[in-house]
């Protein structure tokens, strides 16, 4: 019981993070139905970048505590999302009308381009994040000792989730994001300014991308710079899970990852965990070739 | 008797019924018209006899045998050829290849064959470049040829489909408003290539809102109106049919 | 047009024949890669460029022809080319059953699950299945390729070899092409409704693309592991799969675009070795580059040309007056 609760905390910390990396695939690919395949790397920048924030400026001994943290994490969404909207304009803009996979094939190569600059910059050695910053309080819930850290990450994933997702549905914005995600001609016509439109959800879905990599420096520690293709790797798996396109269902496909992920490495084997998550991917799909929540779209003929 | 049966056939989506017990019959060597007002479930039929969808009860019999439920390919294999009302074409590839698309389904040489180049490959693969280019002459698209099939004009892609279509060899051919955005005079000559069909042995069900084409060509005319069978008849007494009359201007007042 | 075509292939064959003169042993090796990394593209490239499906798990493939071929060969013996049908056979017989349940995903969904298959290979690689394949460490020892009692042992012998392979390849894939099989991958690649709704079977014409593409890499996976005489899961990692996958789409999806593509993706970095870490940084940069001012690929697959049979005569009067017209122009 007590492995159980620590396994499904655990997964639903990591599943977060799943969840918010998977948002911006699912994001981005809701309005351009392009996957970004640099996105794990954006998540990468975000976490050395929270790395650089944390020890260069030292930051967290000039605003100690959270409110240090705090101010690290909006300082690394404002320029991810930067970076973000100038890799839309560079990459992805002149190949709008182009074929998908173009826009594929230049996505991989704007990750291999961020991932070696990443690598360039600081190094091949993993870096380690400033360990006085992490909260090293442990909580007891009903006599399980669980991390504050777990449980804040758990409650920031939610939260930011949360908001992005009142953001989409109650906002004149969010409505006119979805908007050009159902008919990019018919939002161009409403008045909407799909350019805008777009350059926005690349600072968006990139700003999440890049909290959750200070996130993962935060809750383990130390950050790589090919850590962008697992996590982006699972965070695809995990919006495709939920249906590409979808904003709840990357939220939920995300948690799932996570969880299943924990628990499958728990008490099925260790070695196999990567294997099991695309595994249950592969049967989800063979039942729901659309994922969890994805819609069933029929054949106009 | 009938080449084409439809028995009570429904389909659902959702909530919406787009096809409603409906039944009818073509004759072989027909040309008939199905007709009726926007969404009134017509190319859902079509969608239906050729296995694009399965309908949910109901059964269809092409000549005799029961075709419910065999994939698309198959039935065309078994003689039901169609034309799609959204062009449909392969856009980037040439006009015989189009046509060649249709010959297909008669054709045995697999991937060995082709790799090894046999004989017999050969052999075939000249028929059916020989079909593809009568096909293309009789829509009058010959010349063409090696143009891309999104360079030819509208009407010309219309012509292209049903010469893909012909290629298949089919006894049924189905067309999807083939006169959908043709000016009057590709309408008239649509006519008489319609006719010219007919008269190889083929049968001819067709979609259409050109009500003077439907009129001049069609024997016989189904109509359809919120899925349901509303009438079917020569096309003198269907166009006289109140019922059919107040379908297309709308109910009075006083309903 | 295909004269020029021929020529061009002409032109290859004898650089191709006369290069490993002029090249020290290490540039040798390096274009046995891009001769392997041809091979690899050439056979995705009839699932991806022709079919038009994602496929972005083709090292899966090969890498069951590789560890079939290590196995065979280590622990029983097999002579290394007398195990390349069977490679081939055991890739085919692989994609045929993990193909089958997701053939009908579409585009994306495709592409992530083919990326889970060649994940799970290579973690069961590591996590050494059937006690078969050795683990992280993989299989070595494997031994060299003898033809016609000739020991082919050094890199130049592997360059003749694996460009012969390429060769025949080409040759054979282009006959393909221009076949009904061919046409019918081009049309379930425009509109797969059309194609099924003119007659094609799509669904079987979908799987036999993959078995094809999986039999050619599997045979690959062979000559791959003749020339390591070791092999390792990492070899087989989902990288190899973006590389060939990127290989098929800058090159443009012929086959000459393929090796035009193999060239510049495998061979050139190899130019820029000085420059260490940064020549990377360089070549994700060139490949957004190149898709911008060449959105289509280096070299498209140019339209096949058909010989029209003479229009004699004509089935109808109207289809006679456009034959007279024509005139008998083809």
């Amino acid at each position: 019981m007590e492995e159980f609760f620590q396994q499904l905390t655990n997964g639903l910390a990591v599943g977060g993070i799943y969840a918010l990396i998977a948002l911006g695939y699912t994001m981005v690919y809701g309005v351009l139905k392009l996957i970004n395949f640099a996105h794990g790397d954006l998540f990468t920048i975000g976490a050395y970048l929270g790395f650089t924030l944390f020890t260069a400026f030292g930051l967290a001994g000039w605003v100690s505590g959270p409110g240090g943290v705090l101010l690290v994490l909006v300082m690394v969404m404002g320029l991810v999302a930067l970076i973000g909207f100038l890799l839309e304009r560079v990459a992805y803009r002149p190949l709008r009308s182009s074929s998908r996979l173009s826009a594929v094939v230049s996505a991989l190569g704007a990750s291999i381009f961020f991932q070696n600059a990443v690598m360039l910059i600081y190094g091949a050695k993993f870096q380690v994040y400033p360990n006085d910053i992490r909260p090293s309080y442990v909580l007891s819930i009903m006599g399980i000792d669980v991390p504050l850290v777990r449980i804040m990450m758990i409650a920031a994933s939610l939260g930011l989730m949360l908001a992005l997702y009142w953001f989409t549905q109650r906002t004149r914005i969010g409505a006119a994001i979805r908007a050009t995600a159902i008919d990019q001609g018919a939002a161009k016509l409403m008045g909407i300014d799909v350019n805008r439109v777009i350059s926005l959800v690349f600072m968006i879905g990139p700003a999440l991308g890049g909290v959750a990599g200070v996130m993962v420096g935060l809750y383990y520690g130390q950050v790589d710079f090919t850590m962008g293709w697992v996590y982006g790797l699972k965070a695809f798996t995990a919006a495709i899970l939920g249906g590409i396109g979808n904003i709840p269902g990357a939220m939920v496909g995300g948690l799932l990852l996570g969880v299943i992920e924990a628990l499958g490495a728990a008490y099925i084997s260790i070695a196999w965990k990567d294997a099991i998550a695309f595994l249950v991917l592969i049967l989800i799909l063979i039942i729901r070739p659309t994922g969890l929540l994805g819609e069933r779209v029929a054949d106009k003929i | 008797m009938s080449l084409l049966a439809l028995r009570n056939l429904t389909k659902t989506f959702g909530g919406l019924v787009a096809v409603n017990n409906v039944t009818f019959d073509v004759a072989e060597g027909a040309i008939v018209g199905l007709i009726g007002p926007n969404g009134a479930g017509k190319t859902t039929v079509f969608n239906l006899i050729t296995g694009n969808y399965k309908p949910d009860s109901g059964d269809i019999f092409f000549d005799g045998r029961t075709i419910k439920g065999l994939p698309t390919h198959r039935i065309v294999q078994q003689g039901i050829a169609r034309t799609f009302q959204t062009i449909r074409l392969f856009q980037n590839m040439s006009v015989i290849e189009n046509a060649l698309a249709g010959c297909h389904c008669r054709m045995q040489s697999g991937m060995l064959s082709a790799m090894l180049r046999t004989p017999a490959q050969r052999a075939e693969e000249q028929r059916a470049l020989l079909r593809a280019t009568r096909e293309l002459e009789f829509v009058g698209l010959a010349d063409e040829h090696a143009n891309l099939a999104k360079n030819l004009s509208y009407g010309n892609q219309r012509l292209l489909e049903i010469a893909r279509a012909l290629a298949t060899d089919p006894r049924f051919i189905i067309l999807d408003e083939p006169a959908g955005g043709m000016n009057d005079q590709e309408t008239a000559a649509l006519i008489d290539t319609i006719r010219a069909i007919r008269d190889r042995g083929i049968t001819v069900l067709l979609i259409e809102h050109d009500m003077s084409l439907v009129m001049k060509v069609c024997e016989k005319l189904v109509v359809l109106e919120y899925g349901a069978l509303l009438a079917e008849g020569v096309p003198a007494a269907i166009k006289d049919d109140p019922r059919v009359i107040e379908a297309y201007l709308g109910a009075d007042t006083d309903d | 047009m295909t004269v020029s075509r021929t020529t061009s292939y002409a032109g290859i064959a004898v650089v191709v024949a006369v290069l490993p003169l002029l090249l020290d042993p290490y540039w040798t090796d390096v274009f046995v890669s891009i001769g392997l990394y041809s091979v690899l593209a050439l056979s995705l490239n009839i699932i991806l460029g022709q079919a038009g499906l994602f496929h972005m798990g083709h090292a899966a493939f090969y890498a069951v022809g590789a560890y079939v071929t290590a196995i065979a060969n280590t622990m029983w013996g097999v002579p290394v080319l007398w195990a390349m049908p069977f490679a081939g056979l055991a890739a085919a017989l692989f994609a045929m059953v993990v193909a089958r349940p997701i053939i009908h995903l579409r585009g994306d969904y495709l592409l992530i699950v083919t990326i889970g298959i060649v994940e799970i290979v290579r973690i069961a690689l590591i996590n050494n299945v059937f006690g078969l394949t050795g683990g992280a460490n993989g299989i070595f020892g494997i031994s060299r390729p003898m033809l016609f009692g000739f020991k082919i042992a050094k890199p130049v012998h592997f360059y003749y070899l694996v460009w012969a392979y390429v060769a025949c390849s080409i040759l054979l894939f282009r006959r393909l092409e221009n076949s009904r099989f061919g046409r019918a991958l081009n049309y379930i690649k425009e509109d797969d409704t059309a194609a099924e709704g003119s007659g094609v079977n799509t669904a079987s014409y979908k799987l036999w693309a993959f078995v094809l593409g999986a039999f050619w890499a599997g045979m690959t996976g062979t000559i791959y592991a003749a020339k390591m005489t070791i092999i390792s899961p990492e070899s087989f990692s989902f990288w190899e799969s973006v590389v060939l996958f990127a290989i098929v789409i800058l090159g443009g999806g012929s086959n000459r675009g393929v090796l035009l593509g193999a060239f510049l993706l495998i061979g050139l970095p190899e130019f820029f070795r000085e420059f260490a870490s940064a020549r990377m940084l360089a070549f994700g940069l060139a490949m957004v580059v190149m898709m911008i001012f060449r959105p289509q690929g280096m070299l498209p697959p140019m339209p096949r040309f058909y010989k029209l049979p003479e229009r004699i005569r004509c089935i109808t009067g109207k289809g006679g007056d456009a034959a007279a017209q024509a005139g008998g122009g083809a």
